[in-house]
This record gives structure tokens, sequence and C-alpha cells, in this order.
């Protein structure tokens, strides 16, 4: 199968749908790729490597599209001025085109891609489960654009984000506030910090604490106590209340901070209103607000979409294509996403859209340009991201909560129980002799004292070892066994005494038998142990 | 009465010396001498017996030991690291079989004498008792452990699964109720006239030698190390009935000792692997159907994993500051412990802090890994145990999982129904990048799935891991030379 990857043509779109780590990989799935000429330039990607990489690098934009099987984009088919037509009417009848399509921004495109008879895969509908999580470009661009936006902020904030002590005085650090800690907000989180700025971060969801604290940021939380997760783990609408406990909290952090790197978007609506004009006002002057939903309508109510604006001072900055100002990661990590969303469909020997794979069933639009019915899945179909627990058993809780996280203390073991054991067998052991002992023993007191005095020996030395061993390190316990292998051919001396004391030759032999085998154990034991310890070095 | 004392002295030095001995391992750099303590005081031992001994046919004991040593030393110096575990069980039925043997030779040797007095009989009862179960267990051990026998031009294969007859607790029950009867029989004396008592000591003998081989087969492989371990506790034990049996100090001090070693060993790989020490004694424990056998563990048939070669990881392991290996028996199998060491040896050297985490039951015995890597030449200092190296893995870059599978799933801290569950793992999935370098996506030897395979930061590597390590360093060679 041929996949063709054409130049984006989109006005200031820098990335590139293949990339020549990406032609690699395709070609490595069976797929015989080509791009066109200078597909990376802005990317810094140069042609040549991708030939090396086994891509044909093509000039003739319109054959690259006619030969093409599967078309790799970024953006969605435009009106190419160039050559005075549309993508869409570029692409072959019957090929299959995975990119961007946001159909709700660009609602003709739907239309002129079903007129073609395409297969179309938006790659902006990866659902959200965890096997589709190396498939979603969403993530990676947020990724991107939320490192971007602290290097947008950086750019126009007119100070270090990094305390300082100068010879000429003190540089306070810079405070970032961040809304919304979804993969965009951790992002950002993360350079900010990378930066040296002072970071906090808000979200509704409190699951995302962990995930904020990890990046080194403080978590702000306000005093009201309200889920904000959705099933599918994206933000839902808040109440009132709660709204109000926020803005409230704003206010305060309004005064305090430096920059603002504002991310938050609910699923399917007008992005919400979270930096009022009254909190820009009460910002200091030369202070940064980076919006992030600028292209859903902005969480500051001064964004203005794709626009840098100063409004009393302080930076508005609502620039939407964040992510293709780092072309280079941005193309990477795109094309990587698409590698593995071609993969998952099967690569070029076994590719097969099948509707009952969930990731294919979110992402296909048409297939040969008509709108999919899609098949009743079977029951194991994996749940969104893993929904909420319903309340475990308590019983269970409670085991877990027990249980520490290492075994850091295998160490103590039940010590009150072995002691207790070694005494239980010290006193039940004459119990039982005098129990059973027949009046010979019980006549013959020697007998029993003797048996005494090597139960005392017996039990002391269990104690002796039982403290010794504990303190040998478990890196040894190799040579820990093969030693107690050699020592415990002390048996030899059993085998000497009954071949000395004898004067029957079966007894005799028996005993030759015992200390040829404890001789055995003794020299390999000792010996192989000696061969083990060599080894040790620093 | 001189002798006696200087007899007593001797056992008192010697058994001093065994307890420095195993103090001397308590860390690597006293090791060595702790083991020439242990050869002092045998020799020590030895000779003080030898000196007492009234009539003693030096021609034979002396070429006994002399074919002895030649045997022994042969087997250590040609024993492969891998295969450390068989040898070691090996020399556990030697012991399990000279006790055996003495405790014969010493019934024998009493004549008639010996039914009046119960103590001995009793103590030479439980000494071929233990030391025949110690005996076959540590020989099927040993088959196990290998795999096949060859004699000549045939072979067999021995099956790691565990074989568990119905109604196998009975049996075992049945079993040592016949050994008791065949003692109590022998101390009341029913039976024993004209060699009818050395029959009876006899049939023990065999019965727990069966007993031992059925404890040992209902095991499973991978339980072994825990298997060793029992056996080298009950090796010890062998050797303190021997020592009331004759009346000998130091064979009680040193049963004793190696009896709580391999206690403790046991009682460590239970812990490391979720087990109770109660089933290991009773055998079978391996097959133990899990708890949660009969409801389907997560499907993951669905998930998909995300697969790498070399080139990424070579690239991987240069951008990074802290390395972690995590090897498991697989990388002894591959012999990859050269491989490794070169891999880990190349990027020590561009400044990377590259260290071993060593989960207590990898290998196929206690500290086998340890062994495995000191062979290698890999620096003890950089060899850490799983508890000193689980705090400090969000913070390591990448890990590589070489040959090892269960030890390092998640599912054993989180999936209450996963039969591992409650075993302590190495939290590999806490750093930034895992590497599991595997033959293929088969279980582990707990037959669960790892749904460590699926984390968005594991990135599978099949094939070969000596392969796999080889191309690595052959990649990160030719980046340094670039």
């Amino acid at each position: 199968m041929r996949i063709s990857v054409p130049r984006e043509i989109a006005p200031a779109e820098r990335r590139a749908a293949a990339t020549p780590d990406s032609v690699k990989k395709l070609i490595k799935l069976g797929f015989e790729v080509a791009v066109e000429a200078g597909i990376g330039v802005e990317a810094s990607l140069p042609d040549a490597d991708y030939t090396a990489a086994g891509a044909s690098v093509m000039d003739d934009t319109k054959a690259l599209w006619a030969q093409a099987d599967i078309v790799l984009k970024v953006q969605p088919p435009l009106q190419h001025e160039g050559l005075g037509v549309h993508e869409a009417d570029l692409l072959p009848e019957g090929a299959t085109i995975v990119c961007f399509v946001q159909a709700d921004l660009n609602p003709d495109v739907p239309e002129k891609l079903a007129a073609r008879k395409a297969t179309v895969l938006a790659v902006e509908q990866v659902p959200r489960i965890s096997r589709a999580q190396k498939m979603d470009v969403l993530s990676s661009m947020a990724n991107v654009a939320g490192y971007r936006a602290i290097i947008e902020a950086a750019h126009a904030f007119g100070s270090f984000f990094t305390g300082q002590f100068t010879a000429a005085g003190k540089v306070p650090p810079g405070k970032v506030l961040v809304i919304g800690a979804g993969v965009a907000g951790l992002a950002a989180a993360g350079a900010a910090r990378g930066l040296g700025a002072i970071v906090r971060a808000f979200d509704t969801r409190s699951a995302v604490r962990d995930q904020v604290t990890s990046m080194g940021a403080e978590f702000l939380e306000v005093e009201i106590e309200e889920e904000g997760e959705t099933a599918g783990g994206y933000s839902k609408v808040m109440s009132q209340a709660f709204i109000d406990a926020e803005m409230a909290m704003f206010r305060e952090q309004a005064k305090d901070v430096d920059i603002v790197v504002t991310t938050a978007l609910i699923q399917g609506r007008k992005a919400p209103i979270l930096w009022t004009t009254d909190m820009v006002e009460s910002m200091k002057e030369g202070s940064v607000v980076v919006d992030m939903a600028a292209i859903k309508g902005g969480n500051c109510e001064l964004t203005q979409n794709g626009e840098h604006v100063v409004h009393n001072g302080v930076h508005v900055i609502g620039h939407s294509d964040l992510s293709t100002r780092m072309p280079t990661t941005a193309s990477n990590l795109y094309s990587m996403n698409l590698v593995h969303m071609l993969d998952e469909f099967g690569g070029a020997e076994g590719w097969n859209l099948d509707l009952t794979n969930e990731i294919a069933r979110g992402m296909v639009l048409y297939i040969d340009g008509v709108e999919p019915v899609l098949p009743e899945l079977p029951e194991k179909a994996e749940k969104p991201k893993p929904a909420p627990k319903p309340a475990p058993e308590p019983a269970k809780v409670e085991e877990v909560a027990a249980r520490p996280p290492a075994v850091k203390d295998v160490k103590p073991p039940p010590k009150g129980g072995w002691i207790s054991a070694i005494l239980g067998l010290a006193l039940i052991v004459p119990w039982l002799y005098y129990k059973l002992a027949d009046p010979g023993g019980l006549a013959n007191p020697s007998t029993a004292v003797a048996f005494l005095q090597h139960m005392t020996v017996f039990v002391l030395s269990i104690i002796i070892g039982w403290h010794v061993v504990w303190s040998v390190t478990p890196a040894l316990h190799t040579p820990l066994m093969s030693v107690t292998n050699a020592i415990s051919g002390i048996i030899v001396l059993g085998g000497i005494v009954v071949v000395d004391k004898t004067d029957q030759p079966l007894v005799f032999w028996l005993g030759i038998g015992a200390i040829l085998l404890a001789t055995i154990n003794i020299a390999g034991g000792f010996l192989v142990t000696q061969r083990m310890l060599k080894m040790f070095h620093r | 009465m001189v002798e006696t004392a200087l007899l007593a002295t001797a056992y008192l030095l010697a058994g001093v010396l065994f307890i420095l001995s195993l103090r001397g391992l308590s860390n690597q750099e006293t090791a060595r001498q702790g083991n020439v303590y242990g050869i002092i005081g045998m020799l020590i031992a030895i000779a003080a017996v030898v000196i007492g001994a009234k009539h003693l046919d030096y021609v034979s004991v002396v070429g006994a030991v002399l074919i002895a040593v030649v045997i022994g030393g042969t087997m250590a110096a040609r024993v492969a690291m891998t295969a450390m575990p068989e040898m070691v069980a090996l020399l556990h039925s030697f012991v399990g079989a000279a006790a055996v043997l003495v405790g014969v030779a010493y019934f024998v040797n009493e004549g008639d004498a010996i039914y009046g007095n119960t103590i001995l009989l009793t103590e030479i009862y439980i000494d071929v008792f233990i030391g025949s179960i110690t005996f076959t267990g540590s020989v099927v051990a040993f088959l196990k452990l290998k795999g096949s026998i060859s004699f000549l031009k045939w072979k067999w294969w021995i099956s790691g699964k565990p074989l568990l007859l119905p109604g196998r607790h009975a049996l075992n029950i049945a079993m040592c109720l016949a050994c008791v009867v065949m003692y109590g029989m022998t101390v009341a004396g029913t039976g024993t006239a004209d060699g009818g008592g050395l029959m009876m000591l006899l049939i023990t003998a065999v019965i727990s030698g069966v007993l031992g081989i059925h404890l040992v087969v209902a095991i499973g492989g991978a339980d072994m190390p825990v298997v060793v371990s029992m056996l080298n506790s009950y090796s010890g034990w062998t050797a303190a009935a021997a020592g009331f049996m004759l009346s000998n100090d130091l064979l009680i001090i040193t049963g004793a000792l190696v009896g709580s070693s391999g206690a403790i060993l046991s009682y460590i790989m239970c812990v490391a692997m979720a087990r109770s020490i109660w089933n290991v004694i009773f055998g079978g424990f391996g097959a133990a159907p899990p708890k949660g056998a009969k409801k389907p563990q997560a499907d993951t048939s669905g998930l998909s994993v995300i697969e790498t070669d070399f080139s990424e990881v070579a690239g991987w392991l240069t951008n990074s500051k802290h390395v972690v290996i995590t090897p498991g028996y697989g990388m002894a199998v591959a012999r990859a412990a050269g491989a490794v060491y070169e891999v880990t040896q190349l990027l020590r050297k561009k400044g990377i802090k590259v260290e071993f985490a060593i989960h207590p039951v990898a290998g196929r015995l206690p500290g086998h890994m340890n062994v495995l890597l000191a062979e290698a030449n890999v620096p003890y200092d950089i060899v850490l145990e799983m508890d000193e190296i689980n705090d400090d893995l969000p913070k390591v870059d990448t890990v590589l999982v070489i040959g090892a599978n269960d030890i390092v799933n998640p599912g054993a801290e989180t999936d209450t129904d996963s039969p591992i569950y409650g075993m302590p793992v190495i939290q590999v999935w806490n750093a930034g990048q895992v590497v599991m370098l595997k033959r293929s996506r088969a279980v582990g030897y707990a037959g669960v799935d790892n749904p460590l395979f699926y984390k968005e930061n594991t990135a599978m590597f099949f094939g070969d891991a000596k392969d796999s390590m080889d191309a690595v360093y052959a990649e990160l060679k030719k980046a340094a030379a670039a």
C-alpha cells in the first residue's frame, strides 16, 4: 500500500505528518512511502533525510496525491491556491485520508471528502482509553503546546522565572498559575518549574493532584468538595457555589502571580470564562496571561483568538497555534502517533478498519464516502478510562492500606513466634523424654542429663544461628547456602566415629560411605564458595 | 580424660569458627575471610577426631577422603554459576545420605544392646527419617532443576511441572504414621529378633525416602528457590539429629546453625513470593489453586503493547541520567550477563549512573542473581536490593527489565484476584521509561498476565536477551564513535 504525505498548505502550519523516523517505521510496517518535496523544511527536516529513510520525495503534488492509497496530513484538506484546486479533489476516489478534520470548525470538509468516496479517519477522535494513548494526537499536541505556552509567556515577561541573588541585588522568582491540569497544563507546569518559577496549579478534578505535585507544583484547592471528572476523564461543568469559590480564589491569586496559563476546556462547549477583566486589571503591570483555550473562545474575557493584546500593561496571549510553533517536536510526536495508528489497523499487509475495534469506531467518519453503520460491540469493550471504582469492600481497602508498599521489613520476623516455638520445644522435649523414656532411661540419670545438655547446646545454637544469619547480606545468600552445605558436611565426624568404633565390616563400609559423601560436601562446598566470593568486587 | 578435654576444646573452637564463618558473610569484604574460618574450623574438627580415634583404619579413611576431595574439588571448579542451584541441591542430598548411612551403621553396631535405650532409638529414627527425606527430596530437586538426565545415549526429560496426586496430604500423613508405627514396634521390641529391627529401620528409610520424593514432586519449577532453601534447612536438622545420636555437640551446633540458616532463607523466600511457610513444609504449595482462579483475570487480550528496537533503546539509555537494570532468570538462561556488563560499562563511562535491582526471588536460588552478576564482573556496590531501589525509581529515567516478569508485575500490588497478590515487586513502572527484554509475550512462571506490558511508558523489546543487548551495545558504540 502506498502512503503519500503532502506538504501542509495552511498558512502558518509548520508541522509535517511524516518525519524521517516515522517513514522508517512505516516502511517497516510494509508501506511504500512518498512525501512531497520540502515537506519538512519548516520543521528542520531536510528532504535528503526522508530519502535516506527510504521515502521517495516527489515534486509533483498532483502525482503524489494521485498515487496514494492512504494520505497522511496534519490539517484538514484546504483549497490549494498554487494549483487552484481543493485538496479533497486531489484525493483519488476510494482512498483513505488521515488528518485533523474538526468538522465543527470546517463544516465543508466532510462533505467534500464524502463526495470523493473517501475513507476518513479523524485523528482528533482517538478515544481516550489507555490502549489508544500512543495514538492520541490531542495529548501529544497539548503537551507541546503547554510547553510552548510557557516559552511565549517568558518571551513577553520582562523578568527572570528563577529567583537570583546577584551582586546588583535580588531578583524574585516568577510565580506561575496554571489553570486546568490536563496534558497541556501539566506540560506548562513542568516547563515553568524547569525555568525555576514557583508554580501553582488548579484543577476541578482532584485526581490530578498527584500529577501536579509530581511536577513540583503546588496544587491549589477551593474549600468546596465537588468532583469535576466525567467518566471519560474530561472536566464537566461545576455548580455555581463551586464556581464562586473558585473565582474568589483566582482573584486572590491574580494579585500575586506574574504568569497565568489557562487550559480549561469542557467537551463540546465554549470554553468557560475563568479569568475576568477585573482579574487582569488587578495583575501587576508586565504580567502575562496565556490563554490556551483561545480557539474555543478563551478562558480569559480579554482573549482574542490568534492575537497578542496588551490591556493595562498586562499581556493577554491568545495564540491558537502553539504546537505549530514547535514544528520539529510536534511533527515527531504527531507522525509517531500516526505510525501507531496505522499499526493498530494492521499495517500494510493486514489493513483492516475493523469497526468492532473501539479506536477505529471512534475515528472513522466515512468508509468509501458513506457513514459506516457501527456494529454492536461485544461485551468486553474496554471502558473509557478506568471508571471511578465503585467503593470497594471496606475489608479489602483495609488490607491494602495495611500492607506496606515494599516489604522494608522482611527483617523483623515474627520474633515472638519463633522464640516461643523454641521455648516450647525446649520444654516439650524433656517432658516427652520423661513420659516416654523406659525405666532404664530414668534409672540412668547420666543419660538423661547428657540429653538435656545436648538440648541446651541445640537450642542456644539455633538462637545464635538465627541472629548470625539475619545479618548476612541478601547479596551473599548463594554463598551462604554453599558454605552451610560445606559445614553440614561435619557429619563426616559421625562417619569417622562409627568407623573407629566398629569391627563389623558392614558398619565399617557404611561409615566409609558416609565419610566419602560428607567429604565431597566439605570440599565442594568450601571451594565453590571461595570461587564465588572471588568474583565479588567493587 | 585429657583426650576428652582436648576434643571438647577442639569442638568449641570449630563451633566458634563456624559461627564466625557465617558472620563473615554479612558483607562482601569479610566474606572470603569468613570462608577461610569455616575451612579452618572444619580441619580442626576432623583433626581432633582422627587424633582421638582408637583404632582407625587410616588407609581406608584417607583413601575415601582423597577420592571425595577430588570429586568435590572437580565439581566446585567446573560448575557453571547458572548451575549453582543444581550443585547446592546435590550437596544437600549427600548430607542426607550420609546421615542415613551413619544412622544405620550406628544401629547395626550397637547390636541387641540398643533395644533397651529408647532415647538412642528415638534419635536414630529421627536421624534416618529426616536424612532420608533430605536425600530423596534433594535428588528430585536436583533433577527438576537440571531439567533432564542423560545416561549413555539415553536421555530423559524431567518436567518442572508439579505432580499432584489425589489425596496427597492424606498420603503424606499415612507415610508419617507408617514410620511412627515402625518406631513404636522397634521401641516395644516387637519382632525385632533376628535382624527384624534393622529391617524396620530400613523400611522407615524407604518410606521417608518416598515421602521426600512426594513432597518435592508436588512443587513447581518456579518455586525451587523456596524448596532448595527448605532442603538446606532439613540438611542442617539432619546433622543435628546425628549429633544427638552420637552425643556430639559440634554436630548439634553445626546442624542448628545450618538449620536456622535454611529456615531463614525459606522465610525470606516465602515472604518475597507471598507464600505461606507451612504450605512449603507440607509440600504442594506451588500448585494450590490461586485464590482468584475462578474469576477471569483482567482481560488484556484487546490491549496492545508498544514494541521497540535496539536503536531506540540505545537512544533512551544515552539520554538518561540514571539507568536501572532489573535482571531475572531469563538473563541467566540467555547467558546475557556479559553483554549486560558491557553495556553497563559503556554507560558508566559516559557518566550515566547505572544500578541493578535484584528481587529476592530472581534466579533459582536466594542471591543467585548477585552471583551471576558478580561472575559477569559487575561491581557489587551497584547491585541493590529491591527495598533499596524502590523509593528511588520515580527519579530513574530508564529501566531495563531483562528476562524477568512476575517480579515487576504491578498486579501483585493492585489486583486482589491475582495469584501473586501481596508479593512485593520492584516498582519499575514508576520510572520514566521501561524496556522489557523478553523472548515472547508469554506469561511468567506464575501464569499471570502482566499489566506492565500495556503501560504507555513500557516498551517491549522482543528477542533473545543476549542478541538484544549485543545490538544495543553495538549501537551505543557506534554513537560514541560518531
